[in-house]
Formats: C-alpha cells, sequence, structure tokens
C-alpha cells in the first residue's frame, strides 16, 4: 500500500452523497419500506428509528467486510442475519434503556430492522466485495439516505396531521377553529395510507426534477 | 370460537400487513407486476405465516418470556430469556422456510413448482418476522388464537398483492404522468387501497 487513497477521495465522498439523492435507498433502489412508513406519524421516532438505522447498517457493513473472506459463501445469508440481529438486539437494549417512551411507540418495528432489505442489500452488494472504510462510508451514506426520507415524511405528518413539530405546537392556537381561526389539523395525515402517499409525491417531486431517473417502459 | 373467528377477520382487513402497517413491502413492489405470480407469493406467505406464528407462539411461551422455563425445573423462575427473541425468531423463521420448501418439493413437486422459487425470498420478508412481533406483542391466549392471527395476517398479505397485480395491470395502458409511472403511482393507489381498507375499522364483530 504506497499510494495510499486519502480517507476522503472523491470516491468514497460519492459513497456517502449517491445515496442521499440519485441513488436514495427508498425512492430509486425500492429497498427498506417495509419498516419505514409506519413510524412516520411524528417527527421524534422517525428521527430515532433513522439513527438506530445508522447505527445497526454501519457497524453491519464493517463487520460483514471484515469477515468477507472467512465466510462460505453458502451461509452467507445465515451469517449476516446473525450479525444483524445481534446488532439489532443491541439498539432494542439501548433504546429501552435511555428513551423509552419513544421504544415503546416504535414497537415491533425496531425488531424489523432486521428483515430491512436496505440492510441486507447493501450487505450483499457492497459489503462482501470492499474494504473496511469503504464500505463503513457506504453504510453511512445508504442508512443517511434513508433516514433523510423518514425524516422528511415525519416533518411532513406531524406538522399537517398533528400541527406540532417534536411534540411541540407551531400551529398558533388562534388560528385553529375552537379559537375563532379557520385551520383544522388534517386527521388523514395521522392514518398509514398517508405516509404512501406522501412518498409517492417525493418520488414525483423527484423525478420530475432529475428525469434521468424516470421508468422508460 | 367467536373470539377466533374476531381475530381472523381483524388480521385480514383491519390491521392488515400491507395497508396498517406496510409490512412485506418490498416484495410488494417488486413482484406485484402480474396477477399470477403475486398469487404464488401471496399463497406461500399465508403458509409460512401460518406455521411460522404458532412455532414462534411455543417458543415465546416455553423457552424466552420471564418464568416460562419453569416446566424444566422451579429453580428457572426467574431467568428471562426475552431479549433473545429477535434472534431465535429469525433463526426459526429462516429454518422453518427452509424445511418447508424441503417438505413441499418431497411430497408436492407440482405446488413446489408454482410456489419454489418465491420461497426463500420470504426469509427476509418483513411481514413473516412482523407476525411473529406482533404476536409477542399482542400476547395471544392460546396456540389457536396464534396460528389463526397468522393465517389472518398471510390473507390480508395475499388480499392486497393480488389486488395491486390486477390494478397494475389495468394500469398499464393508462396516461400516467411520466415522472410517476410504476413506483410512484404503486405507492399511491396503496396509499388509496389502504384509505378504502380502513372502513372496515368501525366493525365490531
Amino acid at each position: 500500500m504506497s499510494d495510499r487513497e486519502p480517507l476522503f477521495s472523491p470516491k468514497n465522498r460519492r459513497l456517502i452523497t449517491n445515496p442521499l439523492g440519485q441513488d436514495n435507498p427508498i425512492t430509486v433502489q425500492v429497498l427498506g419500506i417495509c419498516s419505514a412508513l409506519a413510524v412516520t406519524v411524528k417527527l421524534k421516532p422517525s428521527v430515532v428509528m433513522a439513527l438506530s438505522v445508522v447505527a445497526v447498517m454501519a457497524a453491519a457493513n464493517v463487520i460483514i467486510s471484515l469477515l468477507r473472506k472467512t465466510v462460505p459463501n453458502r451461509i452467507r445469508i445465515i451469517v449476516q442475519l446473525v450479525v444483524i440481529a445481534a446488532l439489532v438486539i443491541l439498539v432494542d437494549q439501548v433504546l429501552k434503556a435511555f428513551v423509552y417512551d419513544v421504544s415503546k411507540q416504535l414497537s415491533v418495528f425496531v425488531g424489523l430492522i432486521i428483515t430491512n432489505c436496505i440492510i441486507m442489500g447493501r450487505l450483499e452488494a457492497f459489503a462482501l466485495g470492499n474494504k473496511v472504510w469503504p464500505s463503513f462510508l457506504d453504510g453511512i451514506g445508504n442508512a443517511a439516505g434513508y433516514g433523510v426520507i423518514l425524516v422528511v415524511v415525519g416533518f411532513v405528518r406531524e406538522l399537517f396531521g398533528s400541527g406540532t413539530l417534536w411534540g411541540y405546537q407551531v400551529i398558533p392556537d388562534s388560528w385553529y377553529a375552537e379559537a375563532g381561526g379557520v385551520y383544522v389539523n388534517n386527521g388523514m395525515f395521522i392514518l398509514p395510507p398517508m405516509a404512501l402517499i406522501t412518498v409517492g409525491i417525493i418520488i414525483w417531486i423527484q423525478r420530475s426534477r432529475n428525469k434521468d431517473l424516470i421508468d422508460v417502459s | 370460537m367467536e373470539n377466533l373467528l374476531d381475530i381472523f377477520v381483524k388480521s385480514i382487513f383491519i390491521d392488515n400487513m400491507i395497508f396498517a402497517y406496510f409490512l412485506g413491502m418490498c416484495s410488494y413492489l417488486a413482484v406485484s407486476k402480474t396477477v399470477k405470480t403475486s398469487m404464488g407469493l401471496g399463497l406461500a406467505v399465508v403458509f409460512v405465516l401460518g406455521i411460522t406464528v404458532p412455532v414462534n407462539y411455543l417458543i415465546e411461551n416455553y423457552l424466552l418470556q420471564e418464568g416460562a422455563l419453569t416446566w424444566l425445573s422451579p429453580g428457572l423462575a426467574d431467568v428471562d430469556l426475552g431479549f433473545l427473541s429477535f434472534i431465535i425468531f429469525i433463526a426459526v423463521i429462516a429454518s422453518m422456510v427452509q424445511l418447508v420448501e424441503m417438505v413441499i418439493d418431497k411430497f408436492a413437486p407440482t405446488l413446489y413448482a408454482s410456489l419454489g422459487i418465491f420461497l426463500p425470498l420470504i426469509a427476509v420478508n418483513c411481514s413473516i418476522l412482523g407476525g411473529s412481533l406482533f404476536m409477542q406483542e399482542r400476547a395471544y391466549n392460546n396456540i389457536a388464537e396464534a396460528s389463526v392471527f397468522g393465517l389472518g395476517s398471510g390473507v390480508g398479505w395475499l388480499l392486497a398483492i393480488v389486488g395491486i397485480a390486477a390494478i397494475r395491470e389495468k394500469i398499464r395502458y393508462s396516461n400516467v404522468p411520466a415522472p410517476l409511472r410504476r413506483l410512484g403511482i404503486t405507492f399511491i393507489i396503496t396509499g388509496l387501497m389502504g384509505i378504502a381498507f380502513m372502513s372496515f375499522m368501525g366493525i365490531k364483530l
């Protein structure tokens, strides 16, 4: 290793920035939607969920990348599942210890990080064939791309659905119909189907700004 | 008996895996291009959920819960292995899927030919693990309730994927705005179907 590439070479930087936009795991790769949408009623659980996924994914990518030469090909899926499951148990216990109320709200969805397709997908597609540092960056980047969508959806749904952000009221009291105003919270946004429609609209906006992403068929 | 029927209908329509919890969305979006393949995947999900939920129920109640090990010896009454549940559940699911695949291959080759390629995919389908985790969270009273819940969730998933596949087959001839084509419109249609399914919410059996 005479000519080591710098830690943040352009290539490595792209590993982080690509998944945030044109290669976003949710809106472009369509991975990891399973556990994403149900937690986005409020901003706070969305952020906690996003951070948990970042932690699990970065660590899983590093571990699998370290093990990539020792794990026989035939049992790699089981090995990956065990690594992810162990990490998720850690995250779950930490959440239960420090933010119990959020952990209760997330209920089964923390456990479902295990079968989040995006983690398996990145392990298979990237960590199994790359060195540790790029794998770490790839994990952070993809999990952040996932987190961004989660936080945006959480923001929209909490703002329009309950008129609050992070639990604090942002729509002034005087706007509401009870106080003589005209504003009414849109209860639809609290219901699960609106999460899907919000993501659909995000996809619409992203693809009309970036024509390369449009499906031609 | 009424109770079982209640759980069954509830898990199909009200707590629908896809419309209420978004579980199994990845394969739902990827495999719902034609009715025929989505029927195959849906049946495989019903099958695997119907088996893994009761098996995990037994494991949860006789091995993992606090005090569940008392049937071995009374000294183990305060052992709580609950934190292991994720890893055990996923291991059970992965091995059950493998087992089911081999059994079907041996005894029903025609069914295997139609389900075959979908079975391995199912091990990482969120709705399967989700079924087991919901079973744990809702603490069903006996194994009959757990199995009925598993089957009902599977049937709900089957209904949803067959429905969206049928709509997607038709929508191929419509003029959807280009940026919304395929993925975007599928999301929005799923949302609208979810709103339709929510009208079941008030039903009390």
